[in-house]
């Protein structure tokens, strides 16, 4: 048994001990394994990072019998901050529910570490047919989140966000049934293997409709434009823990996915459709930040703010470049920190002042100074600013498209103004002027559990933008060999009619 | 290693000593904390180029220090390196010696204030990323410094927070300035591209390594877009609307900020980047047109203003405007010479303007101003010393950095020089109005006047007559005034700056300067005569040319044009169409029909909508085990 199968287990048996345990120990327990399960994961950091482009703690044993499914487990350089990200985030998430749940509160602990299982279990299952299940798995206790302790119309958002997951998994699910039937294995590098030696050939139009059965049910998860609209409801009735845990984690297991199967699996097809979704990519960014400036509440501001990061994302995998996938997997990471520290902090106000919408505040710097910087800071890392994470990843993904093409990257720039905009015209309203009565005696400063709560992504913020060694040279050197994997579609002869051919996309 | 990161690490400690403690420390604490991490930065900067024998004529190349790798990319590497060259050592020189003085002068001005920890903390925050931008050894770095700058300019123009002028002001200098750096980013994407690396000294060797008349296509391209970058951080057409609002801030930002160094960012990254800009006369050209057209349009913007420190700011525009005139025609040391210059006398014109604020009980409307020369003499004094230095006056650091530059675009294209003679005869007029109806005639504000109105600077406490400000405000006016009388002669710039920027070979001809200065006495008596001799003479001449006239004193209404034409369309549009309709109505219309459609049609699903929790469980779970059930019962049919 590796230290992996540990944390990925851990949650599982926290979520069965809580059920077993009295209500009134829940969130401590809760908390406790969390943190557990985050100290262990650091372990994790050591191996994968010397050997990132091997599939580190790997464990391999027949699950079911027939058809053949394996619990075929590994860790990589491309799975392993998103790992962390989970073990970081769900204790974090536990301590802003502390005083948020009062209702069902033993079930609503269990459901996020029973989430936590679900999404370290997508980020290193290496069986198509296991990744699903995680995949299912992590919709599960999401859907309870939302539907049992979201806002006011939390069954609509619940329904809807099964189901255009539904919809998307239902379609993965096939496409997975189909390679099966012709790989004999639901084995990920088994698959690839023969994919990349020619043993399985696929027709165009078969690797086509492949791609796009992932993609589509990928595509939703991220969201791109224009699969979004699940994703503000969603986000606006979600409790905080949930919606930090949504945007933080599980929009990252689209573009995971994305990278990690649909491009190594059917790069011909990811290359023939890159100019299509490229297109999306630019779009959603734009359209989501022109959205996002003229929302009146402050979860859709930055549900909507999330469409056009994710944006930045599907653009730099589908440039097909070094820089351009380094800083996707990057921008990852810090859309899960930043935009985590967001939701909390838009759900600290929440608990104080009972509502999300912008107008319901104002002057908040006055009474609250230093929930007033903290959400400055958080504003300006999501705004791009030089020296804190999301900048990096920014960076990185327009040199990268830029290299494919320059009108692209220049479109998607504009997203880097907008941002400015809404979120600082956010913070003017919400932070700036004078506190009505009101306001000033229900807005107290950060308590201490909440300076807890989001120090760590305060330093986060700080750390990814100065010393990205720490993190990037892992997913950089992971990026490299699936970068080697997407473009061996070149020398197959398959046609790239979208106008980005993999020896461009490199050799500039 | 000459430990060069401490010069920009020294003022961040300062930053942080106060941002984190400073709310439970005493004022006085607070000042050493502030001033002092700003003089310990000062003395770092003359004991390293004192090591690099900048003051025995030594630094003839750039001397660099490498400190870690930042971004690591398959071949793109972008490191944290500080370098420094003489342009680098001019600039040191100028921010962090300007930059103390306006410290000190501070501690006085904001002394009644509220927040004064946090102003400090803004003010050494701001100094770290200024230099950072001018040590940073490449375009990424120094975008570090550029983004920051604006940051902090952010913060202090928007310090009076509880005021929404402020804070609209500060929106809207961020943003504008976004979009200059959206500029600059693709011109940092194209340089990565055809260069493969953003380090300056790489960057330069293999661009010098080119004949200059193959200039390609893309030259032009990182240059002008360069340029975008540039009109945005120093407030050139059409990007300088951000600058006369941010005046919202305190003076002292004003001086430190928005006059003497960051506004010159743009001028010192064109300066930097010199070799890329001489691949491209198209871009050159450019580069003097915007900076002509600005210092033009702005001269005339200052003439009707009767804010104070509006009619500084339109003066600030203005004179970036020559700096960059010096840069398009390819003067480039002469144009950082008026970086220096100007640093010294709009510091002083500004701190000068605070003094009379202050002075005036927070009072920046100069018709209601008047006759100080009575009560605040040395502030008196020192404001002529810089007014006489703007204007021109034979002899002090104004004319000799100004007059290289219309030397240069004499020789570069006649009209240009006679567009800026022009430009400064009407420079002379607008300041030496503003002295004059500030220290002549008699004293118009209301005895124990609050604030007017639009007093930017919540800066009353109720005194009745002016008085002058105290020493920690008038010592530091009266160095600068010396810089702005003689700092010419002691920092002789251009040809400090020749192993970088080459001289001009041959003699200029005497009558450009002769004609220059006439244009700047002429202006000075001009506003004498208006001000002074015959004050009813302006409002005679305003009623006259009452079209012009409401132009120039409404700005040409660019900002109400911007508003128009991009912001409300842009807004209205996003909320009318995008939102309502494409979103709301459009694709999520299309989503919920779907789902009606599904649930009308499929009696399954109609039992979900029963509302009760446990049963959409029960679907969700019997759902995942029919789909694994299924698929194990097929087994190997598969």
């Amino acid at each position: 048994m590796s230290l992996l199968d540990v944390v990925l287990f851990l949650p599982l048996l926290g979520f069965l001990a809580l059920l077993i345990l009295p209500a009134g120990v829940s969130r401590s327990a809760a908390l406790g394994i969390s943190l557990v399960i985050f100290v262990l994961s650091l372990g994790l950091i050591g191996t994968v990072t010397a050997a990132p482009d091997a599939y580190g703690f790997e464990g391999n044993t027949p699950w079911i019998n027939t058809p053949e499914i394996h619990y075929h487990i590994g860790l990589d350089g491309l799975g392993l901050w998103l790992v962390i990200l989970s073990t970081l985030l769900t204790p974090i998430a536990i301590l802003v529910s502390w005083k948020y749940i009062e209702q069902r509160v033993q079930l609503f602990y269990a459901f996020l570490l029973l989430l936590e299982f679900g999404v370290i279990g997508v980020f290193v299952s290496l069986d198509l047919f296991l990744f699903y299940v995680f995949w299912e798995v992590s919709l599960v206790p999401m859907y309870f989140l939302i539907g049992i302790w979201g806002h006011d119309r939390r069954i609509y958002a619940a329904v809807k966000f099964f189901l255009y997951t539904m919809a998307g998994s239902v379609l993965m699910l096939a496409a997975i049934i189909f390679l099966y039937t012709q790989a004999g294995t639901f084995d990920y590098v088994d698959i690839l293997n023969q994919l990349r030696s020619g043993r399985i050939v696929l027709s165009a139009q078969a690797e086509m409709l492949l791609f796009l059965a992932f993609f589509l049910s990928f595509a939703i998860k991220v969201p791109l434009f224009p699969l979004h609209t699940w994703l503000p409801d969603a986000h606006v009735e979600a409790p905080t823990a949930g919606s930090i845990m949504l945007a933080s984690v599980m929009l990252k297991m689209g573009t995971y996915g994305l990278v990690r199967f649909c491009l190594p699996l059917f790069p011909g097809a990811a290359h023939r459709a890159a100019g299509w979704i490229v297109g999306l990519a630019i779009v959603g960014i734009i359209y989501g930040a022109l959205v996002a400036m003229v929302q009146p509440n402050m979860k859709k501001l930055v549900a909507y703010s999330s469409v056009s990061h994710l944006g930045f994302v599907v653009l730099g995998i589908f440039s097909f470049t070094q820089a351009g996938l380094d800083g996707a997997v990057y921008q990852m990471l810090n859309h899960g920190i930043s935009t985590g520290a967001l939701f909390m902090l838009v759900g600290f106000m929440y608990e104080r002042r009972h509502s999300l919408e912008i107008a319901a505040y104002g002057g908040v710097a006055t009474p609250a100074p230093h929930l007033a910087i903290v959400f400055l800071i958080t504003t300006l890392a999501s705004i791009g600013l030089p020296m804190l994470n999301n900048f990096v990843g920014e960076y990185l993904v327009l040199q990268g498209a830029a290299q494919v093409s320059m009108a692209s990257a220049a479109a998607a720039a504009v997203g880097v103004i907008l941002s400015a905009c809404y979120m600082l015209w956010l913070y003017q309203r919400a932070f700036y002027g004078r506190a009505s009565e009101s306001l000033a005696h229900h807005m107290p400063d950060l308590s201490k559990r909440e300076w807890i709560a989001v120090v760590p992504l305060l330093i986060l913020m700080l750390w990814m933008g100065i010393y990205t060694q720490t993190f990037l040279p892992a997913i950089s050197a992971r990026n490299a060999s699936i970068l080697q994997e997407v473009n061996r579609s070149a020398t197959a002869g398959v046609p790239s009619p979208s106008g980005v051919s993999p020896e461009v996309a490199n050799a500039r | 290693m000459l430990q060069l990161w401490l010069i920009p690490v020294l003022p961040l400690v300062g930053f942080l000593l106060n941002g984190l403690l400073g709310r439970r420390l005493s004022k006085p604490v607070v000042n050493v904390i502030a001033c002092g991490s700003v003089l310990l930065s000062f003395l770092w900067v003359l004991k390293s180029l004192n090591a690099l024998g900048v003051f025995s004529g030594g630094l003839e190349e750039a001397y660099k220090e490498h400190y870690f790798t930042w971004i690591q990319s398959g071949m793109l590497n972008i490191s944290v390196d500080f370098a420094v060259d003489r342009l680098t050592a001019v600039m040191l020189m100028i921010v962090t010696g300007i930059g103390f003085l306006i410290h000190v002068y501070a501690t006085g001005y904001m002394a009644h204030e509220g927040g004064y920890y946090r102003f400090f903390a803004y003010l050494n925050l701001f100094m770290f990323f200024m230099l950072v931008l001018v040590l940073g050894a490449n375009f990424l770095l120094l975008f570090i410094g550029w983004e920051g700058v604006g940051l902090c300019s952010y913060l202090l123009i928007g310090f009076y927070f509880l005021e929404k002028f402020a804070t609209d002001a500060a929106n809207k200098a961020f943003i504008v300035n976004r979009i200059g750096d959206f500029g600059f980013s693709l011109a940092v994407f194209l340089v990565v591209i055809h260069f493969g690396t953003l380090d300056f000294t790489a960057v330069f060797e293999k661009v010098n390594a080119m004949p200059v008349e193959s200039a390609a296509g893309w030259m032009t391209a990182i240059s002008l877009l360069l340029l975008v970058g540039a009109t945005g951080k120093s407030a050139q057409i059409p990007l300088y609307v951000w600058l006369p609002d941010a005046m919202a801030g305190p003076t002292p930002v004003s001086a430190l900020i928005h006059a003497a160094t960051m506004v010159t960012a743009g001028v010192y990254m064109v300066a930097r980047s010199a070799p890329i800009f001489l691949h491209s006369a198209h871009a050159l050209d450019i580069v003097a047109i915007v900076g002509l057209a600005t210092a033009f349009f702005a001269a005339t913007i200052g003439l009707a203003q009767t804010d104070i420190k509006k009619v500084y700011a339109y003066s600030t525009v203005s004179q970036l405007g020559y700096m960059f005139v010096g840069l398009g025609v390819g003067a480039f040391s002469a144009g950082i010479f008026h970086v220096m210059t100007h640093a010294f006398f709009k510091a002083l014109l500004f701190l000068g303007a605070g003094s009379v604020i202050h002075a005036c009980s927070g009072e920046q409307d100069m018709r209601f101003m008047g006759g100080l020369r009575k009560y605040t003499p040395i502030t008196m004094y020192t404001l002529a010393a810089a007014t006489l230095a703007i204007a021109g006056f034979p002899g002090l650091s104004g004319a000799a950095s100004k007059d290289l530059i219309l030397e240069a675009a004499y020789e570069h294209a006649p009209w240009m020089y006679w567009v800026g003679v022009v430009t400064a005869g009407m420079t002379a007029f607008y300041v030496g109005r503003a002295f004059c109806m500030t220290f002549f005639g008699e004293y118009r504000g209301k005895p124990a006047a609050k604030a007017h109105g639009h007093g930017h600077d919540d800066h009353a406490h109720g005194h009745g007559t002016p008085h002058e400000s105290p020493a920690s405000m008038w010592i530091p006016l009266v160095v600068l005034a010396v810089l702005s009388l003689a700092g010419h002669r002691f920092f002789p710039i251009p040809a400090f700056l020749e192993p970088i920027f080459p001289l001009h070979e041959g003699e200029p001809e005497h009558w450009l300067e002769y004609v220059a200065t006439a244009f700047g006495l002429g202006g000075l008596a001009l506003a004498y005569l208006f001000y002074v001799v015959s004050p009813g003479l302006p409002d005679s001449i305003a009623s006259t040319f009452r079209g012009p006239y409401r132009l120039i004193y409404n700005k040409y209404f660019v900002d109400e044009l911007y508003d128009s034409a991009v912001i409300t369309p842009t807004i209205e549009g996003s909320r009318a169409l995008l939102w309502r309709v494409v979103d709301a109505r459009g694709i999520d219309g299309l989503v919920n029909g779907v789902g009606t459609t599904a649930r009308g049609v499929g009696a399954v699903l109609r039992r979900m909508q029963s509302g009760s929790i446990r049963s959409y469980a029960a679907w969700v779970v019997l759902g995942s085990i029919a789909i694994v059930a299924y698929i194990g019962f097929r087994g190997g049919v598969l």
